[in-house]
């Protein structure tokens, strides 16, 4: 057991490996195949794993090496087994294996072949470390190592500087996260002498609620968690990410890597527990990202940017759940959105490869025709997402919905809207899409075509997982049991953030949310369709509002004049006014000073004997003075 | 005897490679750094874990005054010492010889790698003396004689300053050497001084100005980024790489535990300074246009945090200074001689001038990028085990110091990035070169260099083991005052 855990990172290192240094040698279906195959490999193993582990059975550790050993702490290099890193590891390795299959044709006429399934491979690698980590120390290094690969993979076509500096954006702005990350982990060592999971959360359980220590601990984890998964203040990296290629935006950037900080935080859920001031203040962030997220991505036009503001907002519905202290609803709904939400970006992928790399929604239309597939599995993960029964988002989504109504009545209204708002981008982006009329170019609707088998493969395994895989969380309302909140168990104690609903509350919420779905698809479509209303060419005809919703509120822009350029400033002045004149110029001066006395002094050195003696006398008195004053 | 060999195998390779014609001297000054590198594993090999001076050899040098040719290894200094030998052949390999009487070159740097060797190995405060003031010498020449146009400013600038430094601690040795009950220059001596607090207040001034210079520690580092931009590439190497950590050595070697009653008065400005540094390198390299002296002040933030950690006097810090200190010798000579490289492709290291790199050089800007991640203490690379242990000392000391002193870890990764895309990413529009991949030489640097920044980072527990006993003595002799 304990060397077949160590495979499954293992593998697609070994794959990353091969590829980096030998991949332009090999023929491409080797080095795609040993891409795919690393991952395939280390999806079997994990379903292997999975079928072993009894039901109850607590959290495996397997220590390896003692990795950072000091006489005040010892972080073993060590893995860990359990229902929670289960799932994650099924979503990374199963998600991940259709991604590098899709891949395959998506990337298959590019020079970087080889390089991509390199840096995919290394991707997973980080990505298995970080939730298989048994103790903060090792999560970080997948934390920061799936910085590194996002940051190679936004960067894939670098002769473009505009991928370039959103693939610099994107790291920048992790680091700063993750210097929360780090704090965090000296706090814990200060004060536990452990960076260990499994000690931590116990021992965060015999302490009062509220302890200053661990609020601040949890707090700088939370600061490192919004980093990674692109929460209010550190966001604005996630929209300009989408330079990369698709599979990536796909993989890293909606199912697994912007994950990162939800399990986080469900992992600790102990410690989590203990700090109520921060789960307030993770719950207020992550319904407010939420629906700050979905209005800015009812009016972006490029199909990969609505994707992936809708991505920033439904991150927020996670954190809000961890926030209520529900954190099996929030990895429940990690676990769907990983399978529509790569579904919707996979099959973003496909029409942005029929259409000749075009992403602008205002120049597609009609293509509901020429891509049958992509369209169909498209349309199940719009369903999905934004909340259809019985579609998998509908019940991660108001499991979300019942548990923030318990705890606070306008944070559920909030929350509220932001459903009604995903509904409206996401049919807005499907109408235009695939409805109405083509507004390409001749040359471009030419070209349309369905993608080949690698690809569409792919979207459908992903579609039924999208269409189905919400009926392993059923609400208590039909007497079935919930599945995932009871795999769970072991880790995430099934009481935690369970805030009972009356059952009357449940079928309104959902009679109400379908009755509310209705209208708006049927709003949406009069609106784009019907009436024929194509999204504005120019700003100009906006009015104030609109107008700050599709300039993304000048968030960046707001950044940019409160943080990077006075930086950029202060650089420039500490090096030519702080460093070079005043420093280097008091040091000049000193060595001029010491130059120009010797030279004075030099002049003192005549040659006459009669002004050596003169002198000589004059020291003597002076010096019997002294004598005489001071005695 | 191993210690002694380790300083005479290379002064020996220096006096036969001056003399030598150009091809010949290329070859046995490889030969004679690689000899001294064998020794050396050698003798790590059969290092013990104990607080013992191993290979330890002591001799009469001067009984008049009590002076000794005492040499030897611990845990202090084994690290450095593997560095300096380590570096030194890396350093002639990638000293090619198109510069004029390249013999001598290879001489001076070996030379200079003896000096060095000696500095880290003396027991004895005299001798160490003497090797901290040879080593000035040889890198004195060769940034004159094969130094850039504005050199001379510059040389004369680095002298004084370093002499300046030495000249202080030379009073602060004099000093404890009179007052000292024993009356000689052992370690031994000197650790036992029986100085009052006020007087080791003014022996730590003294010293600390020398180290402070030589490290740099904020504001005596204005020589740095000229000299490290006008010396030649070797040059820069041999300073940025071992002789910095010249400085940073001596705080723990000697400084520290010479004046533990000065400590708690004294450490908070030598910390405050350094943390300032790592602040003010940072900022600064953020918009530097030079490659060099970018590099130059980014090193100037990472030994900012060395002394941090150092100064925070617990075994994190040191433990971390020490691991750093040979972490980022690697990593500094790695991304020099990547700047070099670039300069021979494209005779410039302004930044706005590069670009487009990766297209014609995949390898190059492969190593680079490993070198760059090395540096902004990525996880599974050795810079940051380093960085890790030492923002944990610091922050032991003070939880704020360490958060500012963090924020190099946001900085260093803009300023290295922004360095990577403005030399290797993007296309070349303006000038378009065609830019040769890494010959072989190339790659005899960079691949050894590579291999030691992801081993330590994944198997760093020999090297933290290594020097555990001795640092636990050092602490301990610093805290039975403190």
């Amino acid at each position: 057991m304990r060397e077949l855990v160590l495979w499954i990172p293992l593998l697609p290192l070994i794959g990353f490996t091969i590829n980096i240094i030998w991949g332009k040698q090999l023929p491409k279906i080797v080095s795609g195949g040993i891409g795919k195959l690393s991952v395939l490999a280390s999806f079997i193993i994990v379903c292997l794993i999975w079928s072993t582990v009894a039901n109850n059975q607590g959290p495996e550790t397997y220590a390896y090496l003692n990795w950072i050993e000091t006489s005040s702490f010892t972080v073993p290099f060590s893995l860990q087994i359990d229902h929670l890193t289960l799932i994650m590891l099924g979503i990374i390795t199963g998600v991940g294996f259709l991604i590098h299959l899709y891949s395959d044709g998506y990337m298959h006429d590019d020079e970087g072949y080889h390089r991509f399934f390199a840096y995919l491979n290394l991707f997973i690698f980080f990505m298995l470390l970080l939730v298989m980590g048994a103790n903060l120390l090792v999560t970080f290094i997948g934390w920061e190592g799936v910085g590194l690969c996002s940051y190679l993979l936004i960067g894939f076509w670098f002769k473009d500087h505009a991928n370039n500096d959103a693939a610099k954006k994107a790291f920048v702005m992790n680091r700063i996260g993750d210097l929360g990350f780090l704090i965090a982990m000296f706090l814990c060592l200060y004060q536990y002498k452990t960076l260990d999971y499994t000690t931590l959360n116990s021992m965060a359980a015999t302490i009062p609620a509220g302890t200053t220590i661990v609020t601040v601990i949890t707090m700088a984890l939370f600061f490192g968690a919004t980093g990674k998964s692109a929460q209010i203040p550190l966001y604005t990296w996630l929209p300009d990410a989408m330079a990369g290629p698709t599979p990536v935006s796909a993989l890293i950037h909606a199912a697994t890597m912007v994950t990162a900080g939800i399990y986080l935080i469900a992992r600790l859920n102990g410690l989590f527990l203990a700090a109520p001031l921060t789960l307030n203040v993770i719950f207020c962030i992550g319904i407010a990202t939420a629906l700050f997220a979905a209005v800015m991505a009812t009016r972006q036009n490029d199909i990969k940017k609505v994707l992936a503001y809708s991505t920033v907002s439904q991150l927020g519905y996670m954190f809000a759940a961890l926030g209520t202290g529900a954190f099996s609803s929030g990895m429940f709904h990690l676990t769907t959105h990983a399978f529509f939400k790569a579904l919707l970006f996979l099959c973003a992928g496909s029409v942005i490869h029929a259409m000749s790399g075009e992403q602008d929604i205002r120049k597609m239309g009609g293509l509901k025709g020429s891509l049958k597939i992509t369209h169909l599995t498209f349309l199940i993960g719009t369903l999905a997402i934004t909340g259809v029964p019985p579609f998998s988002g509908f019940f991660s989504k108001d499991e979300i919905l019942a548990v923030c109504y318990s705890k606070s009545l306008w944070m559920f209204v909030l929350l509220a809207i932001t459903s009604v708002l995903t509904a409206v981008y996401m049919f807005r982006l499907y109408f235009l899409t695939f409805y109405g009329n083509f507004r390409g170019t001749e040359d471009q609707k030419h070209h349309l075509h369905e993608s080949p088998w690698t690809m569409t493969v792919p979207l459908i395994v992903l579609a039924i997982l999208a269409a189905l895989g919400g009926f392993i969380g059923m609400p208590e309302v039909f007497h079935t049991p919930h599945i995932f909140k009871e795999f769970l168990t072991t880790i995430i104690s099934p009481n935690s953030g369970s805030h009972e609903v009356s059952h009357f509350f449940e079928y309104c919420l959902m009679g109400v949310s379908i009755v509310a779905l209705a209208l708006i698809v049927i709003l949406v479509y009069n609106y784009y369709i019907k009436n024929n209303n194509q999204p504005e060419a120019n700003e100009s005809s906006l009015n104030w509002f609109q107008k700050a919703v599709y300039n993304k509120f000048y968030i960046d822009e707001l950044y940019n004049a409160v943080i990077v350029n006075p930086l950029s400033l202060l650089s420039k002045w500490t090096y030519k006014v702080l460093d070079r004149k005043i420093t280097d110029g008091i040091v000049n001066q000193i060595g001029l000073t010491t130059l120009l006395s010797g030279q004075s002094i030099r002049k003192l050195q005549t040659g006459g004997t009669g002004f050596y003696i003169f002198a000589m006398v004059i020291g003597i008195i002076a010096m019997l003075c002294i004598n005489f004053l001071f005695k | 005897m191993i210690s002694v060999a380790l300083i005479v195998i290379p002064l020996v390779f220096a006096l036969v490679v001056a003399f030598c014609n150009t091809n010949t001297a290329r070859i046995l000054a490889i030969t004679g750094s690689v000899i001294n590198l064998a020794v050396t594993i050698y003798a790590f090999s059969q290092f013990e874990k104990t607080t013992d001076y191993q290979f330890a050899f002591l001799a009469d040098w001067i009984p008049a005054i009590g002076a000794k040719f005492h040499v030897g290894m611990d845990g202090i200094n084994i690290l450095l010492i593997l560095l300096t030998n380590i570096l030194a052949p890396i350093i002639i390999i990638s000293t090619e010889i198109k510069h004029n009487k390249p013999s001598l070159m290879y001489g001076l740097i070996l030379f200079m790698q003896s000096a060095l060797l000696g500095v880290f190995l003396s027991l004895d405060v005299l001798l160490y003396y003497l090797f901290w003031e040879l080593a000035l010498l040889p890198i004195y020449l060769i940034i004159l004689l094969w130094g850039s146009e504005n050199r001379y400013k510059t040389v004369v600038k680095f002298f004084i300053y370093t002499l300046a430094g030495s000249l202080l601690m030379l009073a602060s040795i004099l000093y404890v050497y009179i007052k000292s009950p024993g009356g000689n220059f052992s370690m031994d001596n000197f650790y036992n001084n029986h100085l009052s607090a006020l007087e080791q207040k003014w022996v730590f001034i003294g010293f600390f100005a020398a180290y402070a210079i030589k490290i740099p520690i904020i504001p005596f580092h204005t020589w740095q980024a000229s000299t490290y931009t006008e010396a030649p590439t070797s040059g820069t190497m041999l300073l940025a790489g071992i002789m910095l950590k010249m400085g940073t050595f001596s705080l723990l070697r000697w400084l520290l535990p010479v004046t533990p009653l000065a400590l708690s008065s004294m450490l908070p400005y030598a910390i405050g300074l350094s943390v300032i540094g790592i602040l003010l390198g940072s900022v600064i390299a953020l918009s530097q246009n030079h490659f060099k002296t970018l590099l130059a002040y980014s090193s100037l933030a990472h030994v900012g945090l060395i002394s941090a950690g150092i100064f925070a006097l617990n075994m994190d810090g040191m433990k971390g200074g020490l691991i750093q200190m040979f972490n980022h010798g690697i990593i500094v000579v790695g991304l020099f001689y990547i700047a070099e490289i670039v300069n021979k492709r494209t005779s410039t290291y302004q930044l706005s001038e590069l670009g487009g790199i990766r297209v014609h050089a995949p390898k190059l800007a492969a190593f680079f990028l490993i070198l760059l991640l090395a540096s902004v203490a990525l996880p599974l690379t050795n810079g940051f085990i380093g960085e890790f242990l030492l923002l944990n000392g610091l922050f032991q000391y003070s939880m704020w110091l360490s958060a500012i002193a963090g924020l190099t870890i946001i900085l260093g990764a803009a300023y290295m990035l922004r360095l990577y895309q403005k030399t290797m990413l993007g296309l070349d529009y303006q000038y378009q070169r065609i830019i040769p991949d890494l010959n072989l030489t190339e790659k005899l640097v960079l691949i050894p260099l590579t291999v030691i920044i992801l081993y330590i980072g994944v198997f760093p527990g020999y090297l933290l083991d290594v020097i555990n006993p001795s640092v636990e003595k050092l602490l301990s002799i610093i805290k039975i005052v403190n």
